[in-house]
Order: structure tokens, then C-alpha cells, then sequence
């Protein structure tokens, strides 16, 4: 499904990731995780397609379609959903008004009709209600004076309806409390399935013991220096990733 | 072609043939005094202070040394004139002249100066000069052409309906000067909504100049809910001038939408006479094209103990030239007086202009007073956001604008207003890109 390969990426003329390769098949859940400045945020960034993360060099592909030659809509009506470490405030903008603009625009990318708005309405609500928000957050403003919890929610509940084949949660875990994680990581388990694919970038195991991975890897200085199954992420969380770099170094 | 004193005898010629046929003579002595007092000032260079950012070409380029001399008629009120759901008494002028077929009158008083008692003449000679005292140019020529206008008077047993006064220009008013007057009056307790709003009829491009001159006198502990909504078509000219005087513990509300014009000045002043009285003064305005839009307010806090907040945001486009002038000014005795300002605005193309001014003049020590101005382009990290959920860059270009404004309008008194303003404000968007 996603297949990437010696990603060279940069931040404001820095290089941040330097040769990065991952594979992750269709049903898989990979995390990738690591010490901060490793890159984990620029590789999500990167991949769905935030202008001032710039691709230098190597291919990311998704089912096959080079994603460096899609505009970030276009990525993201192909499947792509990066979930956001800090989602965005959008005052002005109901989240409703949004959830559909969003469900229209990749209807439309397919050349599928776009939904009624009153199976829309059906639809949303039961999302809502599904990641635990009360219904009145489909009228407010797009994560306007969401706590953070709420935010992420909103974040699964896009998900939901808009039914991406590849997510990427960008540090999903950051800022939430235990409460939160489980309703959030519930929300993920139940998106979980054989035709979609999950990366987890991740600071910490926590979030692993409610989202199982199949594949762990460890980000470091840009390049993935370490794969294994879910028991590697415990071994990090005992350790901290200091033995890892001088390992590699 | 004309020059600028060629606007001044215009004007007075103007007068002169409007002197004649007056139904309201008791007007005559201050009409004659405002436009002494209209001819004796100088016309504004780029160097008055006053009009620094407009453009006033238009005005002198072109004579509108007539006005439109009867009722235009038409078949039926514009769509756009609708704002059903409020189910206010609704009074039409088209072109400055009162249309009995499309108003609605059922519950208000409401007076027409022309059939003013003596006790009402009073009032209004002695508003109406008030109102000029600060002789703004195109208010005293608003005083030397105010032949009718209506005085709208509440009290604590007024009805509860708002009152909805919609300005229609007609292509009849083309190179017209059409001059208006009201005057809304809340005596103590009494709580009052009135909508003034400008359209052009079936959106006709007709340059006319419209100066309008309103008033609000709001009582003791009264409440002003007031919405002026500038809706017409592109062409038009519009000089104005509104005023809030408010007496003691007395509210306002007023929320303004101002879509560009040829040229389109709009001057509103709250005056805190008494303490205790809160102002909320909120709007948004937006122009494209080679519109220009100004809004000069001017918040007086003449007494201790009042507060008053004001927002207002722009949204300007294409070759569009807007000015946002807010000056606040709290005199020596105006204690504890609480005043905020925010404009906020948003430029959509590289040659779009806004010039923003907060002005504060603070004599009093133990207040606060808080103002910001901003300009800004798109959120880049919101329009990420969009476009990495599949909305394409041009609609995701589109909701962020409009949410800018939409923000505002959420917090409207009267949703019915605001339900209203949306799809009219989005399809101008929509255009506008």
C-alpha cells in the first residue's frame, strides 16, 4: 500500500530525514517511534504534503501513484488521512459544514455522487456519537475551544467518515489523558481492518498498549535504524532510545 | 466634467429647487444654516486628516446636482429586501421617497417629519443639530437637504416588533443625489430593534449619491438593538453618518455589514453621556473589485463608569481599498471606564489595500482600554488542514474567508439576521474568486 523508499526530506533548508525506507501493507499497523528531533513529525508531514516540508529526494508511493506528484488534496482523496498532533481551530467554519465539504470534495475527485444531506446528517451524528462527542460539536467551529481530548476525537471521527485507506496518527497520544487515549485508541480499533493501514508515529509506548502494532520501528537522525514486532517497543520504554543511537553509532 | 466647488453650487442649487416644495418649512431656518455652514468648508485634499484614505473622485467627476423628484415604482420588493422570519413592521423608500405600497406598519409609532407635532419638531431641529455639531461635510450637506425623514419613538409599552427600514435605489436615481434622515428614540426603559438597510434594486448599476443621517437617542436603562446592512450594488456612492447618545444604564447593539462601493464612508459615533450605558459596536465589511469601503468610529466615553466593545473585520480583495479608522476617546472624568477594540482583517489578493488606524485618547487614569489592529493573509496551517481532508485548494480558499466573517455573524442577536447574511455573503464570495 504505501511503499517508501530513501526519503530524503527538509525542513527550512535543514535535512531531517535522510534515507528513509518503511513498506506497510494493507490491514498492518506499523509504529514508528523515537527520541524528539528524530524526524517522526516531518515524516507525516511530509507525506501528506505540508509546503514547508519539502521532498528532496526518493519515492513514496500509494497503491502504485507517486504521492510527490499529488496536490495534498489529491493525496488525500486517494486515501491518505494524516490525523493531526495539534489539529487546527477554524473559527467560523462549522465542523459540519466541513465533515461535508471534505465527504463532497473526495466524492467528487471519484466521480461519485455526493451524499444527501440528510444521510450526511445520519451518518455524522453516529460518528459523533461513536468517538463520544456530545452532537452540539457538529455545529461549533471546526475545533474551536476543543480541549484536547476533544480534538483528537474529532480527529477519529474524520476518520470515520471519510474512510481512508492509509491514516497516519501524528503523535496522537501527545497531550492526552488516559481517559482520552482509550476512547481515542477504541476509535482506531474499530477503523482497524484489512484493507486499511495504520501508522502510529509515537514518543511513547503508552499509547501501543491500546492500539497493538504489528510492526515497531525506531526512528533516529532520519532513518529508521531499527524494526521489530510490538515487544521492541516495550524494550524502548525500559531502555529510552540513548542505547539505540550509541548502538547504531 | 466639474470641479470640486462646482460640487458645493450643486449642492446649493439643489437646495434651492428641493426649498421650494417643502412640506416641512419648520426645517427651513436649520436647513439654510447647514448648507451656509456646508459651502464655508473646504473640500477635502489628501491632506485632511479626515478623509486621508478616500478616494472622492466620483463625487466631482460627475454632477448629482438633482434629486429623483417622486416615488419609483416597482412591481415587487427584491428578494433581498426579505427578511421574513424577523416579522418586523417594514418601511420602503425607494430613492428617498417613501413607498405606502411595499411598507408595513403595523405596531410602531412611527412619524414622518413632514406630519411632526410641535414637541416632535423640537426634538429633531434639536437632535439634528447636535448631530452636526462636529460639522462632518457631507452631514452638514445632509442637513441642508433633509426636506422629510422619520422619527421612530418607543417606549416601556412599544410593541416588541422590530422595525425594518429598507432603502431601495432604483436605476431612476442614476447621477442623483438622494439624501435621508431618521431619528430612533428610546425614552427610559424602552427596548427597541431597528434595521436600516441599502440595496439596489434588482442590483441596477447606478451611481447616485445617498447620504444618510441617523440618529439614536436611547433613554435611561433602554435597549438598542440595531443593525445597518450596506447591500448594494457596487456603483453606489454612500456618505453617512450615524450617531448613538446613551443615557444613563442604557444598551446598544449595533452590527454592520458594508459590502464596497464607488465610494462608501460610513461615520458613526457612540456618545456615553451618562454612566452607566454599555455599547457593543460590531461589523464586518468586505470589498473586491475596485471598491472602496471606510469605516471612521469614534467611541466617546464623556463619563465615568461605562464600557464598550467593538470588533470589526474586514475582508478586502481584488483592487479593493478598505479604511478602518477607530478612535476611542475617554475624557478626563470617564473613570472606570472599560473599552476594547479589535479589527481584524484579510487581504485575498496582493494588490487589495486596507488602511487600519486605532486611535486612542485616553485622559483618565484608573480605566482600561485594549486595542489591536491586524492584517493577515490566509492561515497557511488552516488551509492545510482542509486540503489534507480532500478540499480542494480554491473552496478551501473560499470557507476560510468566509469563516473569518462568519465568526461575527454567529453572534448575532437575531439569527433570523444572520441566516439572512450567509447565503447572501457567500455567494458574493463566490463570485469574488
Amino acid at each position: 500500500m504505501l511503499s517508501i523508499n530513501n526519503l530524503i526530506a527538509e525542513v527550512e533548508g535543514k535535512t531531517i530525514l535522510k534515507g528513509l525506507n518503511l513498506e506497510v501493507k494493507p490491514g498492518e499497523v506499523h509504529a514508528i517511534m523515537g527520541p524528539n528531533g528524530a524526524g517522526k513529525s516531518t515524516l507525516g508531514n511530509v507525506l501528506a504534503g505540508r509546503e514547508q516540508y519539502k521532498h528532496t529526494d526518493g519515492t513514496a508511493t500509494l497503491d502504485g501513484k507517486d504521492i510527490f506528484e499529488l496536490e495534498p488534496e489529491e493525496r488525500a482523496a486517494e486515501g491518505m488521512f494524516l490525523a493531526f498532533q495539534y489539529p487546527v481551530e477554524i473559527p467560523g467554519v462549522s465542523n459540519l459544514e466541513f465533515l461535508k465539504a471534505s465527504m463532497d470534495a473526495i466524492a467528487k475527485y471519484h466521480k461519485e455522487p455526493e451524499m444527501d444531506s440528510v444521510s450526511f446528517m445520519k451518518l455524522a451524528r453516529e460518528a459523533c456519537k461513536a468517538v463520544d462527542l456530545d452532537q452540539n460539536f457538529l455545529k461549533r467551529g471546526v475545533n474551536e475551544g476543543f480541549s484536547g481530548g476533544e480534538k483528537k476525537r474529532n480527529e477519529i471521527m474524520q476518520m470515520m467518515l471519510l474512510k481512508p485507506k492509509l491514516c497516519i496518527l501524528d503523535e496522537t497520544d501527545s497531550g492526552l489523558d488516559i481517559d482520552a487515549l482509550q476512547v481515542v485508541a477504541k476509535g482506531v480499533n474499530e477503523l482497524r481492518s484489512r484493507d486499511r493501514a495504520f501508522v502510529v508515529v509515537t514518543h511513547y509506548q503508552r499509547l501501543l498498549d491500546y492500539i497493538i502494532p504489528d510492526y515497531v520501528h525506531v526512528l533516529a537522525d532520519g532513518k529508521i535504524v531499527k524494526s521489530g514486532g510490538k515487544e521492541l517497543a516495550v524494550e524502548l520504554e525500559k531502555k529510552g532510545y540513548s542505547w539505540l543511537e550509541q548502538e547504531v553509532a | 466634467m466639474s470641479d470640486n466647488l462646482d460640487f458645493i453650487q450643486d449642492a446649493k442649487q439643489l437646495a434651492q429647487s428641493l426649498e421650494k416644495q417643502t412640506a416641512t418649512s419648520w426645517l427651513s431656518d436649520f436647513r439654510k444654516q447647514q448648507l451656509a455652514l456646508f459651502s464655508e468648508k473646504p473640500w477635502p485634499s489628501r491632506k485632511t486628516e479626515h478623509f486621508k484614505y478616500n478616494n472622492l473622485t466620483s463625487l466631482v467627476k460627475e454632477s448629482f446636482n438633482q434629486s429623483v423628484d417622486k416615488t419609483t415604482t416597482i412591481d415587487s420588493l427584491d428578494q433581498a429586501a426579505k427578511l421574513s422570519e424577523l416579522n418586523a413592521d417594514t418601511l420602503v423608500f425607494i430613492d428617498g421617497h417613501y413607498s405606502k405600497q411595499h411598507s408595513s406598519i403595523q405596531e410602531n409609532k412611527i412619524t414622518f417629519y413632514s406630519e411632526a407635532n410641535d414637541e416632535q419638531q423640537e426634538f429633531i431641529i434639536n437632535q439634528l443639530g447636535q448631530a452636526n455639531s462636529a460639522k462632518n461635510l457631507f452631514s452638514l450637506l445632509n442637513g441642508g437637504l433633509t426636506q422629510d425623514g422619520v422619527l421612530l419613538e418607543f417606549n416601556k409599552q412599544s410593541s416588541d416588533k422590530p422595525v425594518h427600514i429598507i432603502h431601495i435605489g432604483s436605476a431612476a436615481a442614476e447621477n442623483k443625489t438622494v439624501a435621508s434622515n431618521l431619528i430612533v428614540k428610546l425614552d427610559e426603559l424602552a427596548e427597541a430593534t431597528v434595521i436600516e438597510q441599502f440595496l439596489s434594486h434588482d442590483n441596477n448599476a447606478t451611481t447616485a449619491l445617498y447620504n444618510q443621517m441617523t440618529q439614536c437617542v436611547i433613554g435611561n436603562g433602554a435597549k438598542l438593538n440595531h443593525y445597518r446592512l450596506h447591500l448594494e450594488e457596487e456603483h453606489t456612492i454612500h456618505m453617512g453618518q450615524l450617531d448613538f447618545w446613551l443615557n444613563r444604564d442604557s444598551q446598544l447593539n449595533s452590527f454592520h455589514v458594508g459590502l464596497g462601493g464607488k465610494i462608501k464612508r460610513l461615520d458613526i459615533n457612540v456618545y456615553h453621556q451618562q454612566s452607566g450605558s454599555h455599547a457593543d459596536l460590531n461589523g464586518i465589511y468586505l470589498a473586491k473589485n475596485n471598491q472602496q469601503v471606510d469605516y471612521h468610529t469614534n467611541v466617546e466615553h464623556r463619563v465615568a463608569n461605562c464600557t464598550s466593545q467593538e470588533v470589526f473585520r474586514g475582508l478586502i480583495g481584488g483592487s479593493a481599498k478598505a479604511v478602518f479608522n477607530g478612535r476611542i476617546h475617554i475624557y478626563q472624568d470617564a473613570q472606570k471606564t472599560l473599552a476594547e477594540l479589535s479589527n481584524k482583517n484579510l487581504l485575498l489578493s496582493n494588490k487589495a489595500e486596507i488602511n487600519t488606524k486605532p486611535e486612542l485618547e485616553i485622559y483618565a487614569d484608573d480605566v482600561r482600554c485594549a486595542h489591536g489592529a491586524t492584517v493577515a493573509q490566509m492561515d497557511e496551517t488552516a488551509l492545510f488542514y482542509l486540503l489534507s481532508r480532500g478540499i480542494p485548494k480554491h473552496k478551501a480558499e473560499l470557507m476560510l474567508s468566509f469563516g473569518f466573517i462568519n465568526e461575527l455573524l454567529g453572534n448575532l442577536k437575531h439569527a433570523s439576521v444572520a441566516d439572512y447574511l450567509r447565503p447572501i455573503l457567500a455567494k458574493l464570495f463566490e463570485q469574488s474568486v
